[in-house]
């Protein structure tokens, strides 16, 4: 089915989404739409879906023009979603939620699973998913419940599939599996709108590539264009893709992890029996897929879990036992991975988050009153120090840019005596200039002498600043290797492979 | 394993992280505590002479004999008992195992068996009469249960079914009074109930308000209104306004002459019929049917439902509303068939007991009506047992049942897990 998006504009209050985009998408075709977290691009898509409705701008299938009231419509037209946090009920089977919505019944509106079921299982078997449909799809790994969502799309005929951002939770294998899918889904006739930030699998998969930065379309590119160039029409200039850093110089261990293990509230063992240490002057990434126990592992050291077993010694003071409020005072300095949630007060000005970790004395608070003046220079300092973008420190964080935000949080934490940095996620959803920004400071921090642990899924990020590299799965250390180590390996460590069953692998290969 | 790079890894991978080895004694402290309790009660303070159990009423047709049980003697079978469950579960929570509920359940029969013997000894306790007021008291509780499983699975949380079955309660006695027309006072009980819902869905779903606090105000304020209509109105027009026709007993032919049970559930009203007829509904229509599948979809999680074309908001509205109906249905027992006429708050809490029971039973119609019941048999006992000439305050017996709530909801239950997104108000952006 060919796509058509003509002049579609979407306004939130005075911010305009999306300014006049035109998309062609053409029968088979793979059409990548590229551009930076912000740029408007799941906006667009919500918009075809029947999610939002566009202020102006028409939208053809087959070229006549379409009017979708709500995602039941664009359903019905032929359009499916396959929604980057998966919009599965976890307590439902596979079949239940293939189901939901268009379900077939039988007499007096009693559920036929059994052609759910059916269905499944022919949609499986065309494309090779092995997927149980009485599985319920909260017990599924989340690659398969991607496969689920794919699955629900096409059996409402889906004709135009919508993948947004659909390699965030995956690990690299079942990322080139899902490009294989994509692959197949284009020859059985499906066109395709694959949404991603990601270049490198733009360029592996696209057909057409369409780049919009800030609401519009900026150009189109062939899957032939470099990295640097894909980049720099996202951004909107020439952007450094790696970071330059020296090679660290590791003092001794400080900070010394042993046997740690964190059980959740329901009793599961989300962190399993951990050791490792991190030296001073040295950045230790941990990497792996969303919800391998980085998250708990993070906060383990932090004090913010409940159940943690085995010892975390910092500097030869033991933090386990310790409250948040001892932790931070041991010097550990935190961007916890959602700083919307947990990073920041988004009601309080940028001098008030500036101060969160020291309410309880000095500098901010004497006589159990804030000084307010002090406070006000402090704030002031930091804002030109971090390059932070707001009209002035009384401005709300919750009116700031992801980027400006997390240089708040950045700033708050750098701005005390660190002796331990542990940044989980620090660049998620900020525009590529901010990443940068980011990174030069996590590794300024490195670089006078403090032990760092970086918690990141994003391999990109892993490779760029660790000098070692953790990767984590089900809750274990999979493996700690040096920052040079093939990324294939990682991908296969990220699914679970040690690094030495994976040489005896290469070994019988060779 | 010499697995490739192509083939689908994920599939052969185990889903669940292994679990903490976590040891409960809550279930076991429990028990202990009870068999101390009993030790003391059944065997120190143990009462002499014989404890008879009346297993008929004069109309069944099987009679059996009255039951004679050594008060004593039986006290010491159900300490030893108690002590043996106790032990049992200590070895199960001391290997790190739970508790079977068939366990605990076993626990609370004997115990409760034990202690009815005791309370009434050198008595005759009557057991069909005992069983007969537990499903009396029991019927606006299911009701009220039921309604508030219907509101929660969609994901509005009810705390108005108090509310729904007082405006229920009241309405069916003046318009059946009206109409000297128990039915048209039935239906008009439900209407009341949708009313009270309707409120509770406008504030809620559509000015998301916090469900909670409507609620409180919404009981609050039929509370408030039926007292003001009540004193006002009813009290001084009662031969006109509150003399409502009662539903006749209609006893199903052989039913209602099975031994012990028969009487307490084939021998009653319509109302309660079409109670055994709205739990089977209720619990059928939530998990075969496709309204089921929606309603559950729309508590779980409102935005997959939304992208699948359902409309939420429309969804928890027209929900909200049957709720109400169900439990308005329940109201209408006080006054067309429990007691003689409306009286000033009439269900004394009934509705959040109700709520409680939603929760005990873990959203699911069949275990939520089991709550219900279990708090009707405690509720009941104050009565059977002054009766029997129990030694027991019945200060402490009124008590009983709130204690047993307790007990069961945070002792036993734990960490239940509701409609995901219940109490939650689904915004569009």
């Amino acid at each position: 089915m060919k796509l058509e998006l003509r002049g579609i504009t979407k306004r939130f209050g005075s911010l305009v989404a999306n300014d006049h985009i035109d998309l062609v998408v053409n029968p088979g075709e793979i059409h990548a739409l590229l551009g930076e977290n912000g740029a408007g691009k799941s906006t667009l898509m919500n918009v075809l879906y029947g999610l939002y409705q566009a202020e102006d701008g028409e939208i053809l299938l087959d070229d006549e023009v379409q009017h979708f009231a709500g995602p039941g419509d664009a359903m019905n037209a032929g359009i499916g979603m396959v929604h980057q946090h998966f919009m599965l009920i976890p307590v439902f089977s596979v079949a239940e939620n293939v189901m939901l919505g268009h379900e077939q019944t039988r007499f007096g509106g009693t559920l036929d699973l059994a052609a759910a079921r059916r269905q499944v299982r022919e949609i499986s078997a065309r494309f090779g998913f092995h997927v149980d449909p009485d599985a319920l799809v909260g017990d599924l790994p989340v690659g398969v419940q991607q496969r689920v969502e794919i699955i629900k799309a096409l059996s409402r005929d889906a004709r135009v599939l919508v993948f947004d951002e659909p390699t965030a939770v995956l690990t690299p294998q079942e990322t080139d599996e899902l490009m294989v899918i994509m692959r197949q889904l284009k020859a059985a006739g499906t066109s395709i709108v694959f949404i991603t930030h990601k270049l490198r699998e733009v360029r592996e998969v696209a057909d057409r590539i369409t780049v919009i930065r800030l609401g519009r379309v900026v150009g189109e590119a062939s899957p032939t264009a470099t990295n640097t160039e894909l980049a720099s029409l996202m951004v909107g200039r020439a952007v450094e893709l790696t970071v330059t850093k020296d090679a660290a110089t590791p003092g001794a261990p400080a900070l010394v992890v042993d046997k740690l293990s964190v059980i959740d509230v329901d009793g599961q063992i989300v962190v399993n029996n951990v050791s490792f240490d991190v030296k001073a002057g040295e950045i230790l990434a941990i990497a792996g897929v969303q919800g391998n126990g980085q998250t708990e592992l993070a906060e383990a050291i932090l004090g913010l879990q409940a159940k943690v077993t085995g010892e975390i010694v910092l500097d030869g003071v033991s933090l386990r036992d310790k409250s948040v409020r001892g932790v931070l005072n041991a010097g550990v300095g935190y961007i916890p991975e959602d700083r919307q949630q947990d990073g920041l007060i988004a009601e309080f000005t940028i001098a008030e988050n500036l101060m969160l970790d020291r309410a309880d004395g000095a500098p901010f608070v004497a006589r159990g009153s804030l000084r307010l003046a002090y406070l006000a220079d402090f704030a002031a300092a930091k804002l030109r120090e971090f390059d932070i973008r707001a009209q002035g420190i009384a401005t709300h964080v919750g009116r700031l840019s992801g980027g400006n935000q997390q240089k708040v949080v950045l700033a708050r934490e750098l701005s005390r005596t660190l002796r331990l940095f542990v940044a989980a996620q620090p660049t998620r959803g900020l525009d590529v200039g901010s990443i940068e920004f980011v990174h030069t400071r996590i590794v300024e921090t490195r670089d006078a002498g403090v032990p760092v642990i970086v918690v990141s899924t994003e391999l990109d990020e892993v490779v760029a600043l660790a000098d070692r590299i953790a990767v984590m799965y089900r809750g274990g250390i999979v493996g700690i290797v040096p920052a040079d180590t093939d990324r294939d390996i990682l991908g296969l460590m990220m699914a679970g492979d040690t690094p030495d069953s994976i040489a005896k692998q290469k070994g019988a290969a060779a | 394993m010499s697995t490739t790079v192509a083939t689908p890894r994920f599939d052969e991978l185990p889903t669940h992280l292994d679990r903490a080895v976590v040891k409960s004694w809550k279930v076991p402290a429990i028990f202990a505590v009870f068999t101390v309790v009993g030790i003391v009660l059944f065997v120190v303070l143990g009462r002499n002479g014989v404890t008879h159990f009346n297993l008929s009423t004069s109309t069944d047709l099987i009679k059996l004999p009255i039951a004679a049980v050594p008060t004593r003697g039986a006290g010491i079978i159900v300490v030893i008992v108690s002590a043996v469950l106790t032990a049992i579960a200590v070895a199960l929570s001391y290997t790190a195992r739970k508790v079977p509920l068939g366990v605990i359940t076993l626990f609370a029969v004997v115990f409760f068996a034990g202690f009815l013997t005791w309370a009434a000894a050198g008595h005759t306790l009557a057991v069909p009469g005992l069983l007969l007021s537990a499903i009396g008291i029991s019927v606006p509780l299911i009701f009220g249960a039921l309604g508030g499983v219907v509101s929660e699975r969609v994901g509005v949380v009810n705390v108005a079914i108090e509310g729904q079955l007082l405006a229920g309660a009241f309405v069916s006695a003046v318009v059946a009074t009206v109409t000297h027309q128990a039915l048209i006072g039935f239906i008009a009980a439900m209407v009341a109930g949708v009313l009270v819902s309707a409120i509770l869905a406008v504030f809620s779903i559509t000015y998301l308000v916090d469900q909670v606090i409507v609620g409180v105000v919404l009981n609050v304020l039929v509370i408030g209104l039926t007292d003001f209509l009540y004193s006002q109105v009813l009290a001084s027009n009662a031969p006109t306004l509150n003399a409502p026709p009662h539903f006749p007993f209609l006893p199903i032919p052989i039913l209602s002459g099975i031994p012990v049970i028969g009487p307490a559930l084939f021998r009653q009203t319509i109302i309660v019929y079409l109670m055994y007829a709205a739990i089977f509904l209720v619990w059928f229509a939530l998990f075969k049917t496709r309204w089921g599948l929606r309603v559950r979809a729309v508590g779980e999680h409102p935005t997959a439902a939304d992208t699948v074309g359902i409309n939420v908001n429309r969804t928890r509205f027209l929900n909200v509303l049957l709720a109400g109906a169900i439990a308005g249905a329940g109201g209408a027992y006080y006054s067309l068939a429990a007691s003689p006429l409306f009286t000033r708050e009439v269900t004394a809490g009934a509705g959040y007991i109700a709520l409680a029971a939603v929760i005990f039973g873990r959203w699911n119609p069949l275990l939520a009506t089991l709550a219900a019941l279990l708090f009707g048999f405690t509720s009941s006992l104050q009565f059977s047992l002054s009766a029997a000439g129990s030694p027991v305050p019945s200060e402490f017996m009124l008590m009983l049942p709130y204690v047993v709530t307790i007990l069961a909801v945070a002792g036993l239950v734990g960490h239940s897990r509701g409609p995901a997104a219940s109490g939650k108000p689904y915004i569009k952006s």
